[in-house]
């Protein structure tokens, strides 16, 4: 072969050495990124916590102006029966007052505007806030001093967004499925 | 490695077989003995090694707390209490450990301080500095999992809070944040992998802490007068005046530590990490440790939106940057001038910061809604903050340029011993 003469000859073939150089080191890096990938994916979620994805929760024995802690994913999430009351002070707060614009229909289901269900960890860094405080009859986070109003939008404070909805369904009047 | 020749004579065949196949009793009475010291170091010096002995005492303790604690949601604050009140001495063992992080970080603040004093981080001494930040940095993350274990109130908010920090990197935050916790909330999953890497981080503490000491070799210490040794009439052999100045103040610093803990083993942490974790309620007023306050001050302080930023990320910014800014100082600093003594302006600059230090301290401890001195928490952390970076920012750049320092003298022996006689 061509380049066996030339190497015998005394000149080496740089261009073929430095291919064979690159592609070794190239075929590496990826052989190392692929056995490291398994080493750090084994730190999310396991099957365990994924199996916990989606709960089913009966509403009925919650009264109007009551609220109660359920668990999700390991994350609390607030249940609150809203009086007429909240509702209105919701509804009546221009789009422009709020940091993180949501109409108060947007926060709930049609039909069952009564119902508040949000995930109970504070946007800021994740603290559960206190029901029923706060200066916007909502919740006040007692980590870093955010108020959420009676939909449980952010409205003071240095969390940057509303309360988080869980996806959920009404499968019945009284019954919710979470997730 | 050795920057100057080694004094050692084998003394006896057995030693002399020994050198020629691995030098390490060369080595050892180069570096750990007869290592050329200036003689005008000062008290400040010796937390150097009142650290390495606190890394010692940590690590020590904590392999022992090791053997009797168990990483399980269910079992952990039981086991922490069952240390405490049924192994032998367990009452003890387990208070060092937790008073030693707070001793650990009072000396390592006074060591940081001590060289944003002198100037040590300046030239040729920039990657010992460095070195010295990554080894501040690592011991947050070793102190904050070390927290988490106990699995009190305070353990669990804390782990959940500052994992949250994490969310608010734009894109990748959320998955990020579900893989540091290994769940949607901190849970199990979370405990056992911070307890296996607090047991992991003080032994990568340990690496980079001879790689600290190996860069201090190189050019040597730096001395309270920041002008370098010119002769060996300017230093000591580290051995036996400095290795007993040391042994002096550590056996001083042992003295409050003792007295934390046999008399006050609480005093620093929160009575509400004796109630178990709970997921469902946040505990009314949630603080960190004392040596996180500072920086917790600045986190809290960003509460308002910068631009596209919001104000959740620019807390973040601004607590990420207050860490990393100190890698950067050696090149923020424009003074050729080292130690702070001969420095007119930069001194009272220096001493605003300290007080600044300890006001943002002060400030990451109240209530998010109080107030302090007729300002509320909230202004007031803003302006501490914005003179903790303009410290970096513009003082210590523009001082270098506008000061006159004050004369140097000669030579560090000259320092001490005033000018030379005449017959020299």
């Amino acid at each position: 072969m061509a380049t066996e003469t030339k190497a015998h000859e005394g000149a080496p073939d740089t261009g073929r050495r430095d291919f064979l150089y690159v592609a070794a080191g190239a075929v590496g890096a990826v052989g190392v990124a692929g056995a490291a990938w398994p080493l750090i994916n084994q730190m999310n979620p396991d099957a365990s916590v994924l199996a916990l994805a989606s709960i089913e929760f009966d509403l009925a024995s919650i009264e109007e102006g009551q609220s109660v802690t359920i668990k999700w994913r390991g994350l609390p999430v607030f249940v609150r029966h809203r009086t007429g009351a909240e509702i209105d002070e919701a509804k009546a707060v221009p789009l422009t007052d709020l940091k993180d614009p949501e109409s108060d229909e947007q926060r709930t289901k049609p039909g069952h505007e009564q119902w508040l269900i949000m995930i109970a960890n504070c946007t800021h860094l994740g603290c559960v806030p206190v029901g029923e405080s706060g200066d916007f009859d909502g919740w006040f986070c007692p980590c870093h001093g955010s108020h959420y109003d009676s939909a449980g939008r952010i409205r003071k404070g240095p969390a940057p967004k509303n309360l988080v909805l869980p996806p959920y369904t009404f499968i019945s009047d009284t019954k919710v499925q979470i997730g | 490695m050795a920057s100057h020749d080694s004094s050692y004579v084998p003394g006896s065949a057995v030693e002399k077989w020994l050198d020629e196949r691995l030098p390490v009793i060369r080595w050892s009475k180069t570096h750990l003995l007869d290592f050329p010291t200036p003689k005008n170091l000062n008290y400040w010096w010796t937390f150097g090694g009142i650290l390495a002995v606190m890394l010692v005492v940590q690590i020590i303790t904590g392999i022992i707390l090791a053997m009797h604690y168990t990483p399980n949601v269910a079992m952990a604050f039981d086991s922490v209490e069952h240390i405490r009140r049924d192994v032998n001495g367990g009452r003890i063992i387990q208070a060092v450990h937790a008073v030693g992080a707070s001793m650990f970080f009072f000396a390592v603040y006074v060591h940081i301080f001590r060289g944003l004093f002198f100037g040590s981080y300046k030239a040729p001494r920039e990657i010992l500095w460095i070195l010295g930040v990554l080894i501040f940095v690592l011991m947050m993350a070793t102190a904050f999992m070390g927290y988490v274990l106990p699995w009190g109130q305070m353990s669990f908010w804390a782990a959940t809070v500052i994992t949250n920090i994490f969310a608010a990197i734009p894109v990748v935050g959320t998955p990020v944040l579900e893989l540091l916790r290994g769940g949607f909330a901190v849970d199990n999953a979370t405990l056992n992998r911070f307890f296996s890497l607090h047991y992991l981080l003080p032994f990568v503490i340990a690496a980079v802490v001879v790689l600290h000491i190996w860069a201090l070799h190189v050019p040597g210490n730096n001395n309270p007068t920041g002008v370098d040794v010119k002769s060996s009439r300017d230093t000591l052999p580290f051995h036996p005046y400095f290795t007993m100045k040391d042994l002096f103040a550590i056996l001083v610093f042992m003295i409050p530590f003792a007295w934390f803990v046999f008399f006050a083993p609480d005093l620093l942490g929160h009575p509400d990490n004796y109630v178990m974790a709970n997921s469902q309620v946040t505990p009314a007023h949630i603080v960190p440790e004392w040596y996180f306050l500072p920086f917790y001050a600045i986190l809290r302080a960003i509460d308002f939106n910068i631009l596209f930023i919001d104000s959740k990320l620019g807390g973040v910014i601004f607590f990420a940057g207050s860490i990393l800014v100190l890698f950067f100082v050696p090149w923020l600093d424009t003074s050729k001038v080292r130690s702070g003594t001969f420095r007119p302006m930069f001194k009272w600059f220096y001493a605003l910061f300290v007080v600044n230090f300890v006001l943002l301290a002060y400030l990451g401890a109240s209530p998010a809604d109080a107030n302090v001195l007729g300002l509320s928490v909230a202004d007031f952390s803003k302006v501490c903050t914005a003179y903790y970076f303009l410290y970096f920012f513009v003082v210590l750049p523009v001082l270098g340029r506008i000061e006159t320092p004050k004369p140097l003298p000669a030579s560090i022996s000259e320092s001490v011993l005033g000018q030379p006689a005449a017959a020299e």
